[in-house]
């Protein structure tokens, strides 16, 4: 616990300073770095939340619903109910939380895991997204929409806030650290030590008096209430929202896949997933389009290069590295300096 | 909504039928690897993608169509074997999740190669066998040739899975993982035999759906997530399950999107699906293990 709020004391100061380093650093594009760095903060807030269940073996892969029922749910309330945001969003995590718990409590209460539970929640997620798809006259189908925007665009009443990169960066940056607040006060409650034993054999923690099915609703709960959080704020931010970015089956596996490769059992695993998966992107990006001879090759194509290797380097992480970046280093640490390893942690199940 | 009980009614449901074969087809391949590796394939759908690049250059330089299939089908088992031997050999001993989230990692990677390799565009093999009408009814040919081929390619497959020795073995591992090697029948080499197998039955649903359908990179989303469902509709690893699964999604998805929209058809096929799920966990016709 030293060291966390040691690295705190560091860490925070410097992310509240980095605006004005970036402004320093890269005056005349500053907006594309804050942008990235927006970017990398929403993520992680959504991938801390899924994390909250992965990492006890609750691998779900319903979480692009709920990202796109905060997403969908905020914008529509304000384009067609005139519901400003400040009670648009509370209400996409109400319905997020409830289709969670509709699917948990039956899931939960059968004793549905692994395989099972993985391919369940793919099920919840391909339906939200068929349902935005197919609700078109609304919500604009696969080709997306926009909430109306207010004003100039930047409003406290209809949180709107895109045209002021900083005020974005401070509001994602606060996004994140209620995110890690959440995470620690998860890690530090009893309902962590039942989840972690309900994770690693179910029958045995029901045998010693733990409510296994109330234990996994609670952290469902919790965690389809980030992810809906999260994804009204991506779509406030972005001010434009594509099922394909923020539901559907490929938001759920970028975000398990961010969260294996950062580090799954660490506070900051998942940011450093995010981190890592949008900087590799950005960089894969740039390289491509500075570079004629990929350009010839490939043509417009060459975008893809970024998810090949996405998905090869998540091959490697689950067969070499399946603790992640983070997890190994502080594993590495933990051996160079000698002290006993901390209680081994079973493998993802 | 227009649901009379007419005509049209009926041509849907005949043409859910259709589909079902097909369906049917994709799930039998994804079922046997389960039931006898015990991994899921969350990449089946871009085997069966890759086939059908395969399968439409191969045409394309001249082959004949059925040369064509052929060389599909031996290029997807190919993958299939490689892909296990690669890929799933290493995280066979680990949890069962990473086993299905590193074919994950291999969805995104074929994905984005034949992106990278095709583009973008929608390709088709432009070949159009017609339809015929009946009673007011139309079918096209492409339709039943692909019902037809994938009947008799299960009937096949049963008749290799209870007929030779290499089929009772695969039968045989899949009871019993752990007795079974004792019995001298060689683990690996089932494994990989299964895995091509699945794989040749990607690339034959790959040869029936250059028939019907446009092939692009993202084509496997369309079908993956609806080949799952079907699995574990019927029950993971359950053969017959599977069967009678994909006929009973198919005709949700071809009479509701008959009724209302093609997306409500899927919609409500999915819904159905986690109804019937949370009250049958093991699926249709599993055995929970």
């Amino acid at each position: 616990m030293m060291r966390m709020s040691r690295t705190a004391v560091i860490g925070l100061p410097i992310l509240i300073a980095l605006p004005f380093v970036v402004h320093q650093l890269f005056g005349g594009s500053e907006k594309y770095y804050l942008h990235l760095l927006i970017q990398i903060l929403i993520w992680s807030f959504i991938y801390t939340g899924w994390s909250l269940m992965g990492r006890f073996g609750l691998t779900s892969l319903g979480h692009g619903a709920f990202t796109g029922i905060g997403a969908y749910v905020t914008v529509l309330l304000w384009n067609y109910a005139g519901l400003t945001p400040w009670l648009g969003i509370p209400a996409a995590i109400l319905i997020a939380v409830i289709v969670a718990l509709l699917v948990g409590y039956p899931c939960f209460h059968m004793r549905i895991t692994g395989h099972y539970f993985a391919l369940l929640t793919l099920a919840l997620t391909e339906f939200v997204r068929l349902c935005i798809v197919g609700l078109r006259d609304y919500t604009g189908g696969s080709l997306g929409t926009q909430p109306r925007r207010y004003g100039d665009g930047l409003s406290l009443y209809a949180m709107q806030f895109e045209p002021d990169r900083v005020l974005s960066y401070y509001i994602a940056l606060a996004l994140w650290l209620v995110g890690l607040y959440v995470w620690w006060r998860v890690d530090r409650s009893m309902d962590r030590y039942a989840l972690d034993a309900a994770g690693q054999d179910e029958e045995a923690a029901a045998s010693v008096g733990i409510n296994v099915t109330r234990e996994k609703l609670k952290i469902t709960a919790i965690s389809a209430a980030m992810c809906a959080l999260g994804g009204a704020i991506y779509a406030q931010y972005q001010m434009y929202i594509v099922p394909d970015t923020i539901a559907g089956l490929g938001v759920s596996l970028n975000i398990v896949f961010a969260c294996i490769a950062g580090g799954l059992w660490v506070m900051l695993g998942p940011t450093v997933g995010a981190v890592f998966t949008q900087v590799l992107s950005e960089v894969l990006r740039v390289t491509v389009q500075g570079s004629p001879m990929l350009q010839a090759l490939f043509g417009s194509a060459a975008l893809a290069l970024d998810t090949l290797i996405y998905g090869l380097l998540l091959i490697l992480f689950i067969i070499y590295m399946p603790k992640g970046i983070l997890g190994t280093l502080l594993d590495k640490r933990e051996k160079a300096s000698n002290q006993p390893p901390p209680p081994s942690r079973v493998v993802l199940r | 909504m227009d649901c009379q009980l007419d005509i049209f009614f009926l041509e849907a449901v005949l043409n859910g039928l259709l589909l079902a074969g097909l369906l049917a087809l994709l799930a039998l391949g994804l079922n046997l690897i389960f039931g006898v590796i015990d991994v899921v394939w969350i990449c089946y759908a871009e085997l069966v993608m890759i086939g059908m690049y395969g399968i439409f250059y191969v045409h394309k330089a001249g082959a004949p169509l059925i040369v064509a299939a052929l060389f599909g089908v031996l290029l997807v088992a190919l993958a299939g074997a490689i892909l296990h031997q690669l890929v799933i050999r290493p995280v066979l001993d680990s949890a069962p999740i990473n086993q299905l989230l590193v074919t994950g990692g291999v969805l995104f990677v074929l994905q984005a190669a034949a992106t990278m390799a095709f583009g973008i565009d929608f390709r088709n093999l432009g070949i159009r066998f017609g339809s015929f009408t009946f009673a007011d009814m139309s079918f096209s040919y492409s339709r039943i040739i692909t019902f037809g081929v994938a009947l008799a390619a299960m009937l096949v497959l049963w008749l290799f899975l209870s007929r030779t020795y290499v089929g009772i073995a695969i039968r045989a591992i899949a009871q019993d993982r752990q007795i079974m090697p004792l019995m001298g029948v060689d683990q690996r080499r089932i494994y990989l035999i299964t895995s091509a197998i699945g794989g040749g039955l990607a690339g034959l649903a790959a040869a029936l759906m250059v028939l019907q359908y446009d092939i692009y990179p993202q084509i496997g989303l369309q079908f993956g997530p609806l080949i799952f469902m079907i699995c574990v509709l019927g029950g993971l690893g359950s053969l017959i399950g599977g069967f009678i699964a994909a006929f009973i999604i198919s005709e949700f998805i071809a009479v509701g999107g008959s009724c209302f929209a093609t997306e409500w058809g899927y919609a409500i096929a999915f819904l159905f699906f986690m109804v019937v799920i949370f009250i049958r966990p093991q699926g249709l016709f599993g055995g929970r293990s």
